[in-house]
């Protein structure tokens, strides 16, 4: 049996991948992926502890963070074809206008 | 208390005056503004005659009306509450009838002034006070008509605030009166702290028992000395009697209303009404005498040698003073009181008197510019001619009567307030005659100053126009003539001592009068002619100086040299107390308190804390970049931050 530490580092390194995606690319769609990422990262470590300690709410929560993520995606996909529609760029440092 | 007396309408009548004049007044003519002024104040004063002819008839005296509350705390109680004696009676109808006359005059004295309707407001505004004061039935009620008295007189010191010396005038007489008051507070501080009260008529039973302190001076000592303190400063008498004189910047009616006739009263009045503290206190009464007797010699000097008419009468006003305090100094309140209000008629009648030469004249007040005036305007020299032979003591006028009450307690007291008493009354009337001859004999001497360029351009208050000298209106000459038939016989209440009986339920038939029966009559007859005698040598030799021979006075003085210098500097006191108090005063506050603590540790301390704030937020504000994805990395580092934290805890425990 695979030890439980596996795979919370594996959570971690996904979750880790994520954070670097969001803060350094610009790409609003790779941005977007990397938070699935680190979405994913963390669903990963709730089915390990579930699993581990034979416990159902982790599973629960996992499907619930699924939806929540489909529901995301959904409205952010629409967000972005709406801004890219606009302004004709994906790229974050362009789409400034709320900046002062 | 079932007799009401409304007394608290007397001094409302006035505030009231006041408050429609003050407010309105700048919109409505001069007429209505006259018409409000003196139908307030006359109202006052017929309501105190009407109260007057109602005091026979009061069941009991002192009659005390209880107004409203207003001050309850703990046992300390100060009501606006009123107090009617003889006393006070004396006092208010002295107040609001001089008062009322020179309103009437003021309405022909300031009619082309400018500041016409705040004249009367304020004019109105301090017979509410000075009637408050009189009226009180506790020490802290007193006390505010006695701030507020002081209060008008600054104002109206500086009513014509754009001249440089009326406002700093102003500014000294409300300071130095600051100075008498911090006695008069501690005194009341005392009072309270002793007997829990500053109601007159508990105070007053509190202390009756006690008897007098002798050698070991104690708490009524003190009380009366600090009271002397707050007196010395309303009332002009050494060391602060400095802002009287310079008080005359003001116009010449309130010089008579204030600085004459009532305020300066005002500390006489509060040192005979706490007579039951100073019979108990010996020393402080030995105090009192001293200082009024030095008061009046010394202010008399001065008025020798001062060419400004109202000069000459302000130290005169200074060592009249002096001697009601003398007479207060040696037991004899009634005798202080008395001369109060002749003095009252006599000195509010030579300041309106002098009033209307300098109208006649155009504004100049130096009696050097002046002379021969008796045939121009021989209404006003005859009144003024009135008051000079009562303020020097010819008898049957008012003053003789009162000053020599005085002089004869003094010398049953003590001679040497007496001697000293009879050589102000020389200096009294040769002053005083000195101003009259100056003024109305000899040749008329201003044509030839207006020659020079205007050289009264420096008196321009007071400017009524140039040209012959001219007699005042009839609204300006009526108060003088009532002030002198009061001048000529208001000293006949004096005549067998109606007046020290009719007080004698106020002050106690003190020992003074049983030893005045006791002594023989011989030798008061006999003080009475030398001080007559006096009064008439003072006269004669300023006709000698100042008709006869003109000439002398200038070679007198030549002859005296520095000692003629000190007196007609005004024995250099203004810059004693300018060395000694007012320049390290001025000079520690701008190099200690201005430059000191208030630049470097106030405003350092602030500016510093501004800036610290403006340049930590200098470089914070770089942190709110607008960019996404460095909010998201503060973010991450935050949380990382606190993971770490967690795990530390975590493995600490």
């Amino acid at each position: 049996m695979v030890p439980l530490s596996y795979y919370l580092v594996l959570s971690g390194i996904l979750f880790a991948c994520g954070v670097a995606g969001f803060l350094i690319k610009r790409n609003i769609i790779t941005i977007f992926m990397s938070i699935e990422l680190m979405l994913n990262g963390v669903n990963l470590s709730f089915v390990a502890f579930a699993a581990h300690w034979h416990a159902l709410a982790g599973q629960v929560f996992v499907f619930f963070v699924m939806v929540v993520a489909a529901a995301e995606a959904a409205v952010g996909l629409a967000i972005i074809i709406a801004v890219y529609r606009t302004r004709e760029t994906l790229n974050v440092d362009q789409v400034n206008l709320l900046k002062l | 208390m079932n007799e009401s007396l409304n007394l608290w309408l007397i001094p409302v009548l006035p505030l009231a005056g006041a408050a429609i004049n003050g407010f309105f007044g700048k919109k409505s003519s001069r007429t209505a503004v006259s018409v409000i002024a003196l139908t307030f104040c006359g109202a006052a004063f017929a309501w105190a005659l009407w109260v007057a002819s109602q005091f026979s008839s009061l069941s009991q005296i002192p009659h005390q009306e209880y107004l409203a509350h207003w001050i309850r705390a703990g046992s300390l109680a100060a009501d606006f509450a009123f107090y009617l004696d003889q006393l006070s009676l004396v006092m208010l109808l002295v107040v609001t009838g001089v008062g009322f006359l020179i309103h009437i005059y003021s309405v022909g004295y300031m009619w082309d002034d400018p500041g016409y309707y705040r004249f009367f407001s304020y004019l109105n505004l301090f017979m509410f006070f000075m009637l408050t004061l009189v009226l009180a039935n506790n020490y802290l009620l007193m006390f505010i008509g006695w701030e507020g008295v002081g209060l008008a007189s600054y104002l109206l010191i500086g009513f014509w605030f754009t001249k440089d010396s009326a406002a700093s005038a102003g500014k000294k007489a409300f300071i130095v009166n600051r100075v008498g008051d911090f006695g008069f507070l501690i005194g009341l501080f005392l009072l309270i702290q002793h007997f829990g009260t500053l109601n007159f008529a508990q105070v007053f039973d509190k202390i009756r028992p006690i008897a007098p302190e002798t050698a070991g001076a104690g708490l009524l000592t003190a009380i009366g000395i600090l009271l002397m303190v707050g007196a010395c400063g309303k009332s002009a008498q050494i060391p602060l009697y400095v802002w009287l004189p310079d008080a005359m910047e003001g116009p010449t009616p309130v010089s008579a209303l204030i600085h004459a006739a009532t305020m300066v009263t005002a500390g006489v009045y509060m040192v005979a009404r706490s007579h039951v503290i100073f019979e108990r206190a010996p020393i402080a009464l030995t105090v009192v005498a001293i200082i009024g007797t030095l008061t009046a010699l010394f202010a008399a000097t001065i008025g020798i040698t001062q060419a400004d008419i109202k000069k000459v009468l302000a130290y005169s006003t200074v060592s009249q003073l002096g001697y009601m305090f003398m007479a207060c100094g040696v037991g004899a309140f009634s005798a202080g009181i008395f001369h109060l209000m002749t003095h009252a008629f006599f000195k509010g009648l030579l300041f309106l008197a002098a009033g209307s030469v300098i109208h006649a004249v155009g504004g100049e007040q130096d009696m050097r510019k002046m002379g021969g005036l008796r045939t121009y305007i021989p209404w006003t020299f005859m009144t003024m001619g009135i008051a000079t032979l009562a303020i020097a003591g010819i008898p049957p006028l008012a003053g003789f009567w009162s000053k020599d009450e005085i002089l004869w307690k003094a010398y049953q007291a003590n001679w040497i307030y007496w001697l000293i008493g009879l050589i102000t009354a020389f200096i009294t009337s040769f002053y005083m005659f000195r101003l009259l001859f100056m003024t109305f004999f000899g040749d008329y001497r201003g044509q030839e100053v207006d020659a020079h360029g205007h050289a009264h351009a420096t008196h321009g208050h007071d400017d009524h126009g140039h040209g012959e000298p001219h007699e005042s209106p009839a609204v300006m000459l009526v108060p003088l003539m009532i002030l002198a038939v009061l001048s000529f016989v208001g000293g006949w209440v004096g005549y067998g001592d109606h007046f020290g009986h009719f007080l004698a339920p106020v002050f106690g038939s003190g020992q003074a009068t049983e030893a005045a029966n006791q002594a023989s009559s011989y030798t008061e007859y006999l003080l009475m002619g030398v001080s007559v005698l006096v009064a008439v040598l003072g006269a004669f030799l300023a006709w000698l100086l100042y008709v006869s021979k003109p000439f002398l006075p200038r070679m007198i003085a030549e002859a005296l040299g520095g000692f003629y210098q000190a007196v007609l500097n005004k024995y250099y006191v203004d810059e004693l107390y300018a060395k000694v108090f007012v320049k390290p005063l001025v000079d520690g506050s701008t190099s200690i308190l201005w430059q000191g603590v208030d630049r470097k540790v106030i405003d350092d301390s602030i500016n510093d804390a501004a800036d610290g704030a403006q340049h930590v937020s200098d470089n914070v504000r770089h942190m709110q970049s607008g960019n996404l994805r460095s909010y998201a990395g503060w973010i991450a580092a935050g949380a990382a931050v606190v993971i770490a934290y967690m795990i530390w805890l975590g493995v600490g425990r």
